[in-house]
């Protein structure tokens, strides 16, 4: 019985590599002598710190609270003393620092009361706080909270639990790893999620790259109680983006703008359906993930590493690179953001640390010019017209790269890849995308702005005007009180003068202009 | 005919009261391109009396610093007149920025709240003031009126939110 399968458009094949990386099993990685775990680890607002500089914290404490609806915990990864509530430099592309709690860990490892959950008999509303509680966010590189994408909504809005073991970009291999090693629970944690989602099918794709993981979840997807079929899809990326994954397995397209969720499919990485298994069978938070490290050092391997562990202690481990050192990328060569220095942390999106050498990674030649050849639009996987929106980006003219759907860009390089002239066109997007987003929200504000203006102009003009109403009054009971002063005959005189005059004016209209009925 | 005269009259005077037009929908149009901080270092109360003065005609296209070059053009654009650069005797534009007050030196006077044109700032009469970060356009309308200079602005730092990709330089290969 084999799945149809449905190409998507586009895609391109680069050198896999990652065959260096899985020749060892995961190795987990020692407790460093200080972690840094950042507040803004998942897309939404960053967590809110509960506990102080100088507390104690044992491992899987909650040390920042979920702060807004987008947004999850995070944890102490080990047990030890609050040293810092501070800045220190994360992984993100403007290479910045963010604040982050650093904990200097005192060796022990000591947990807190793990408690397992039976999802079976709980209330589906209060697993997901339990698992926004639990920090779970996608471990596929976006970071999203996973319990927002485990509401059904509307009742059987979601018919397919898609399990995301792509993997496509070169040289990762953690998602390969975990299903090797851990297939088992990756489908408990799939388990969960179908009984929340009152999803009717699990599927979960793999690229035919991966033989062990194929078995290995084979073999485990058997034991299961559970119908779950393993799908091999041909390897070619990006065919773990989830909506090419979904086209791939379901031949379904998710629309211009919109969520798989609005398809009827919900699509997890396969790490997160793990993180989801610890978290509710074993009551253990998201506070370690596997992580390659691979590319320019000694051995290429995957770590089951700390959440805030210095990369660089992970660099020591796999040994000293034998060509000089280049770079860092946190992710693959197509996605992958640079790290500008090796303090930087682990957090719950890093799936794989990249050491780059000018022989692995040889500097992109000088750009040309845009000759229009249009390879890109076929290597594009979202069907968009790359040369377009370059056109529109480079020129700044956001209104017209919008047109072209530019927000439907997926940002996997395909395009910059085929290029003949060796342009970045990413990159072009990248800067329209924010500049974009930039603008809206300084035109939310300068709405705010405006509303609250117009709203201090009436709130003056009413005090003005009960002002004024409450001097009347008060001369009014004076005027009543007092006996009448010759001013106000005088007054009095002159209003019934005028009185007078518009009753003749009034007459007068009368006689000249009779009705013409 | 006088029937129909006042038939007809009757008819635009209706027409007068219920598709009566509340504001000019050119102010509201430039009105909306504004920044919207209410500096007033256009010469005007605000940026709705800047955009009245403009759709009128007493007021030029070039005359609000915050908006920068960019608004000038949409404000040209909108208008159908040629671009102009920002006229310097209204200000130049600064990096966007915070007022910040000095807690231990406010006096409570409260002139500062009185200035505010978005009540962004809280406090009352021999209270300490405080701004909330969030309302304050960087105006700098509260920083004259008080006695004490305890108002300073304070630059917006970049940080990994409000960070933006920057525009692509790539050295473009020679062709000859």
């Amino acid at each position: 019985m084999t799945h149809p399968i449905q190409n998507f458009h586009g895609g391109v094949h680069p050198e896999e590599n990652k065959q260096v990386s899985t020749q060892s099993p995961i190795r987990v990685a020692p407790i460093p002598q200080q972690v840094f775990v950042p507040l803004r680890q998942h897309i939404g607002e960053p967590a809110r710190p509960c506990v102080a500089v100088g507390d104690r914290v044992r491992k899987g404490q909650i040390i920042a609270k979920a702060d807004g609806y987008i947004s999850v915990a995070a944890h102490a990864p080990t047990s030890g003393t609050v040293t810092a509530i501070a800045l220190h430099p994360v992984p993100h592309p403007s290479g910045l620092s963010d604040p982050c709690i650093h904990i200097t860990a005192d060796g022990k490892d000591e947990w807190i009361e793990r408690i397992a959950v039976d999802y079976r008999t709980t209330n589906i509303s209060t697993l997901r706080n339990h698992l926004r509680d639990m920090g779970i966010a996608g471990l596929g590189g976006a970071a999203f909270p996973t319990f927002i994408k485990l509401n059904p909504g509307a009742a059987g809005a979601v018919k397919t639990l898609l399990l995301n073991g792509g993997e496509c970009e070169p040289w990762i291999s953690c998602d390969d790893m975990t299903m090797r090693e851990r297939a088992a629970e990756v489908l408990q944690g799939a388990a969960i999620m179908r009984c929340m989602l009152h999803a009717d099918t699990v599927l979960a794709g793999i690229e035919d790259n991966k033989p062990e993981a194929i078995a290995a979840m084979r073999e485990a997807a058997r034991n299961c109680d559970f119908p779950v079929e393993i799908i091999v899809v041909p390897t070619l990326y990006p065919s773990g983006g989830a909506k090419q994954m979904i086209k791939l397995i379901t031949g379904r397209e998710v629309p211009s703008g919109g969520r798989s969720t609005d398809i009827g499919v919900a699509t997890f990485n396969v790490g997160t359906a793990y993180a989801v298994h610890r978290a509710i069978n074993h009551g253990e938070p998201l506070i370690s993930r596997v992580v390659t490290v691979t590319g320019n050092v000694g051995r290429a391997q995957n770590f089951d590493a700390l959440i805030g562990t210095p990369i660089q202690e992970l660099l020591a481990l796999a040994g000293d690179a034998p060509e000089p050192v280049t770079g860092y990328l946190m992710g693959g060569p197509m996605m992958g953001i640079e790290l500008a220095q090796t303090e930087i942390p682990v957090v719950k999106a890093t799936n794989c640390i990249l050491v780059k050498s000018d022989r692995l990674f040889p500097p992109p030649p000088r750009a040309l010019p845009c000759i229009r050849c249009t390879r890109c639009a076929d290597a594009c996987p979202a069907e968009l017209q790359p040369q377009e929106l370059y056109w529109h980006a480079r020129s700044k003219n956001f209104d017209k790269a919008q047109d072209y759907q530019l927000f439907d860009c997926i940002e996997c390089g395909c395009c910059s890849y085929v290029c003949p002239s060796h342009i970045p066109l990413v990159q072009y997007y990248r800067y329209a995308k924010s500049e974009i987003s930039a603008r809206e929200k300084e035109q939310q504000a300068a709405d705010h702005a405006r509303s609250r203006h117009e709203s201090r102009l009436m709130r003056i003009e009413r005090e003005q005007r009960e002002r004024a109403e409450k001097l009347a009054m008060k001369a009014a009971v004076k005027t009543s009180d007092a006996p009448a002063r010759p001013a106000d005959d005088a007054k009095k005189a002159a209003i019934q003068a005028a009185i007078e005059r518009a009753k003749i004016q009034q007459a007068d209209n009368v006689n000249n202009h009779p009705s013409t009925k | 005919m006088s029937g129909l005269a006042i038939l007809l009259g009757a008819a635009l005077g209706y027409a007068a009261v219920r598709f009566k037009v509340k504001e000019d929908p050119m102010v509201e149009q430039i009105d909306a391109i504004l920044p919207q901080t209410q500096c007033g270092q256009c010469g005007f109360p605000g940026c709705k009396p800047y955009a009245e003065a403009m759709a009128t005609g007493k007021a030029d296209i070039n005359q609000c610093p915050p908006g920068g070059e960019e608004g000038i053009r949409k404000l040209a654009a909108l208008m159908g007149v040629e671009f102009k650069p920002l006229n310097a005797e209204h200000g130049e534009p600064k990096p966007k920025s915070l007022a910040v007050i000095d807690e231990n030196i406010c006096i409570g006077c409260t002139l500062c709240i009185q200035a505010c044109p978005v009540d962004a700032i809280l406090g009352a009469a021999k209270q300490m003031h405080t701004v909330i970060a969030s309302e304050c356009t960087g105006c700098e309308l509260c920083v004259a009126p008080c006695p004490v200079d305890c108002i300073s602005m304070v630059p917006i730092a970049e940080n990994v939110a409000t960070w933006k990709w920057k525009y692509p330089l790539i050295p473009l290969k020679a062709l000859h």
